[in-house]
């Protein structure tokens, strides 16, 4: 089994793509260019490459094929997927912006440990992609990892664009589902308060990370006094002189530790997007109920005009009805007319309300499937994130107790 | 006992201007200084007017110092051991203080029993001091614990303050006790022995403390430092600047702590409220919360010990330094005050007659004194060598504590993190 750049992606079985390919974004590049406005800018390009998996295994080691490509292009990709399969929890992208820093990382989009965790973050990216069941087998994906020209081109005409807009436009207006399914709504509470715990989390991580920064940058400073103290003394001298090296040693341990957390810190993030993939499509699956509902609602509607039609009594207010009644009865012919033409929109009604059904069901059925599975993935990538960090932990602890060991093993020879 | 001779090396630690030849022995004009009470010992007068404490058979006089063996701090000649405990608090109508058991265990026959318990507040402490410093000039006398706190920002009846106070005035008493001089100082044994102390006489000499402070400072001039004096003074200076950047690390150290702590806090938290919705994480999540919790509590043990054991000892030592430096001064004075004496006689007399008396015991004062000084400060680089190894050893020994109980809360998650899988391994 392949594992992700992060060492953690779970791969599924029987997944088409990875058992092809390997995927691999190697290296991060800086590039100049003009943009849209026909202005200089820079901005970075990352080297994804692919490998057939029979080849390493046959022994013969083939270059791998590679193309460039930058963040928007990832976006783009993303953004495709996400109205393509709306019932699918789409792998999130690495944050667009540096956020819940602490004091020491740099917020800036182009600062080299930034563009290697983005890396790293794309890299996970794409195996999340490549390992999903219903994602790893779309041709534009395939194309992005293998067609550098021309992809823009083609992603655009699957007018999938046009699709994003008006969905997107749906989903930013506020509706109510008259029934709501349980099952999607508690979902979608839940994406909420994992969004909200993991933010927490994020924010109070960075904080500490940066008082613990102070904590052992200032023992650095007993090694600067410690060797001028030393200076002065006879016997004590070569003890204090030796310990201060070792405090030193322990001020610039730190650097590392906060490295290994930050890792740890990315974990926490994918998991903060996803929580909005999450919640994004228990959104949609209100969309789709509540255009159920409309539908029927309107069918309903239809049927009830219709009937009062047919038996002259009027239960629903239309305006038609209304003016027809302050200007005259209407004639059998015009009548008849009508009930015509709301005959064949019930026909029609009928078949959208069925065609809105069955999308509601197949999206529903499709959605759990893809929620279990991300339900069993989050457990278990969240459970082993929580294992490296107590283990990273353990590792700063026996850091700790070596270094004050051969400080004390100094002292005591003062 | 017989007189010494000029010649002998050890005994003479001489360091004015002449060579040993040339200098007179102090004692070998005056046969009768070994007898306590004599006539002669009742001209040996400090520079600050008051008369040598001669009660005791080791007075100021240096030679019976030199001739002692130096004691050995291991206890095997030991015989007197004083102990500070028990601190009570207690209120009248007009103020409120602690008060300190000091218990004393001693074979001395300057002692009348055998054993003594009595109760002293800070203000004895300070007393016996004071006495001790204008009854023995030419030695170092140990540092008290800060007198003045700040009302308001330090809780003067806090368990913590008033413990380590305690140890601070246990630890003058001690090094008192294991002073081959000071332990046989009258006012020592009264602060030990009495049922109350007789301050009568600390307000009398607190006015003659003003004369001595006039004496020493409206100064004769120095010629030259002898260079081990001016070596004591140097590093003295270098290393009270020293300590100083020590505390303000320490405390610097403790603020990030304490900061850190809080972030912790709030840290560990937060994995709990996660923990409330979901699932199969649960366990997990609320064990991380319950380490965090762990480290936070050891963290906090961390900050309190450095805090209550490691700084109120640098800050001993800064103030046993100042006292240090006004003894050197001192020495100093009393130098400046026989060369110019000396000087004068030189010129005006020929070297056949003998040197006149009052010149001689100036000369006396700076032999005592410079010898008392050597002695002392020998023993006082070894206390401090061992002080510091301690406390260097024991600011080690906290961290590696702290580290060691995180360590083993961490290491106990990691069953419970790993529990699932393994039952999932079972069950598969």
């Amino acid at each position: 089994q392949f594992l992700g750049g992060l060492g953690f992606v779970m791969v599924e079985k029987g997944t088409s793509l990875l058992k092809m390919m390997e995927i691999s974004v190697a290296e991060a590049e800086k590039r100049t260019g003009k943009n849209a406005v026909n202005m200089q800018e820079t901005y970075t390009v990352y080297l994804i490459e692919t490998r057939p998996v029979d080849a390493a295994s046959e022994g013969t080691n083939p270059v791998p094929d590679s193309l460039w490509r930058r963040y928007s292009e990832f976006e783009l990709l993303r953004n495709y997927l996400l109205v393509t399969y709306p019932f699918s929890v789409v792998p999130p992208l690495p944050e667009k912006r540096a956020e819940f820093v602490w004091h020491k990382l740099s917020a800036d989009n182009m600062d080299p440990d930034f563009v290697e965790r983005r890396r790293v973050g794309l890299e996970n990216f794409l195996l999340r992609v490549a390992s999903h069941p219903d994602l790893s087998s779309d041709k534009i994906f395939y194309s992005f990892l293998t067609e550098e020209n021309g992809w823009k081109e083609t992603v655009f005409e699957t007018g999938f664009q046009a699709k994003a807009d008006s969905r997107l436009k749906a989903l930013n207006a506020t509706f109510r589902v008259k029934n709501p399914d349980k099952r999607f709504a508690e979902m979608k509470h839940y994406g909420d308060e994992l969004q909200s715990v993991i933010s927490q989390l994020l924010r109070v991580r960075a904080r500490a990370a940066d008082r613990l920064y102070g904590v052992y940058k200032v023992h650095g400073n007993y090694g600067r006094v410690f060797s001028e103290w030393s200076a002065i003394e006879k016997e004590m001298g070569d003890g204090l002189q030796s310990a201060g090296h070792h405090m030193d040693a322990y001020a610039a341990s730190v650097d590392d530790i906060l490295e290994e957390e930050e890792h740890y810190a990315d974990q926490l993030k994918e998991y903060l997007f996803y929580a909005d993939a999450l919640r994004a499509v228990c959104r949609k699956h209100e969309l789709t109920q509540y255009e159920l509902e409309m539908a029927a609602q309107d069918l309903t509607s239809k049927k009830q005009q219709r009937e009062e039609l047919a038996t002259g009594t009027i239960r629903t207010f239309s305006l038609k009805g209304m003016t027809s009644k302050l200007f005259g009865q209407e004639t059998p012919e015009q009548r008849e007319a009508k009930v015509k033409m709301l005959e064949t929109q019930i026909e029609e009604g009928e078949e959208l309300v069925k065609e809105r059904n069955t999308e509601c069901e197949e999206f529903v059925k499709s959605a759990w499937v893809d929620i279990e599975r991300f339900k069993e993935q989050k457990d278990h990538d969240l459970r082993e994130a929580l294992i490296s960090y107590a283990i990273m932990q353990i590792s700063m602890c026996k850091k700790g107790i070596q270094v004050w060991n051969n400080a004390k093993e100094c002292f005591s020879k003062m | 006992m017989s007189a010494m001779s000029a010649g002998a090396p050890r005994s003479l630690a001489s360091s004015g201007q002449k060579s040993i030849q040339d200098i007179l022995h102090p004692l070998s004009a005056e046969e009768s200084a070994l007898n306590p009470g004599s006539a002669a010992e009742k001209d040996l007068i400090l520079p600050n007017g008051t008369p040598v404490d001669t009660s005791s058979p080791a007075s100021s006089s240096s030679l019976l110092n030199r001739l002692q063996l130096d004691d050995d701090l291991d206890g095997e000649t030991r015989d007197l051991f004083v102990t500070v405990d028990d601190p009570k608090k207690h209120v009248s109508t007009m103020e409120t203080y602690i008060t300190y058991r000091v218990c004393t265990k001693t074979t001395r026959t300057e002692f009348d029993l055998p054993e003594y318990t009595v109760r002293r507040r800070y203000q004895d402490f300070d007393w016996l001091r004071n006495k001790l410093e204008e009854s023995q000039p030419t030695h170092l006398i140990p540092p008290l614990p800060e007198k003045f706190v700040m009302k308001g920002v330090v809780d003067r009846f806090s368990e913590e303050f008033v413990e380590t106070r305690r140890k601070a005035l246990d630890k003058f008493l001690k090094r008192v006790a294991d002073h081959p001089v000071l332990s046989f100082n009258e006012h020592f044994n009264a602060f030990l022995s009495a049922k109350d102390l007789n301050k009568r006489q600390g307000l009398a000499l607190l006015t003659k403390m003003g004369e001595s402070v006039k004496y020493v400072t409206g100064g004769y001039k120095l010629r030259a430092r002898p260079v081990e004096f001016a070596a004591m003074g140097d590093y003295l200076d270098l290393f009270t600047q020293k300590l100083g950047t020590i505390d303000r690390i320490a405390q610097r150290i403790i603020k990030e702590q304490s900061e850190f702590l809080m972030e912790l806090r709030e840290y560990g938290p937060v994995y709990s409220s996660w923990s409330s919705f979901e699932e199969d994480l649960h366990d997990p999540l609320e064990g991380v919360s319950g380490c965090v919790s762990n480290c936070s509590s050891a963290l906090e043990e961390l900050t309190e010990d450095m805090s209550e054991d490691f700084l109120p000892v640098l800050r001993e030592y800064v103030l046993y330094i100042e006292s240090m430096k006004n003894v050197l001064k001192k020495r100093d004075q009393v130098q400046a005050e026989y060369e110019t004496k000396l000087e004068a006689v030189v010129f005006r007399e020929d070297k056949k007659t003998p040197v006149p008396t009052d010149v001689e015991k100036c000369q006396d004062r700076v032999e005592c004194f410079n010898a008392d000084l050597k002695a002392d400060w020998d023993r006082w680089e070894n206390n401090k060598r061992q002080d510091f190894r301690q406390l260097l050893t024991g600011m080690a020994d906290k961290n590696i504590q702290y580290y060691e109980k995180c360590l083993a809360a961490w290491e106990s998650l990691i069953p419970v993190l790993q529990d699932k899988q393994e039952a999932e391994g079972e069950t598969s």
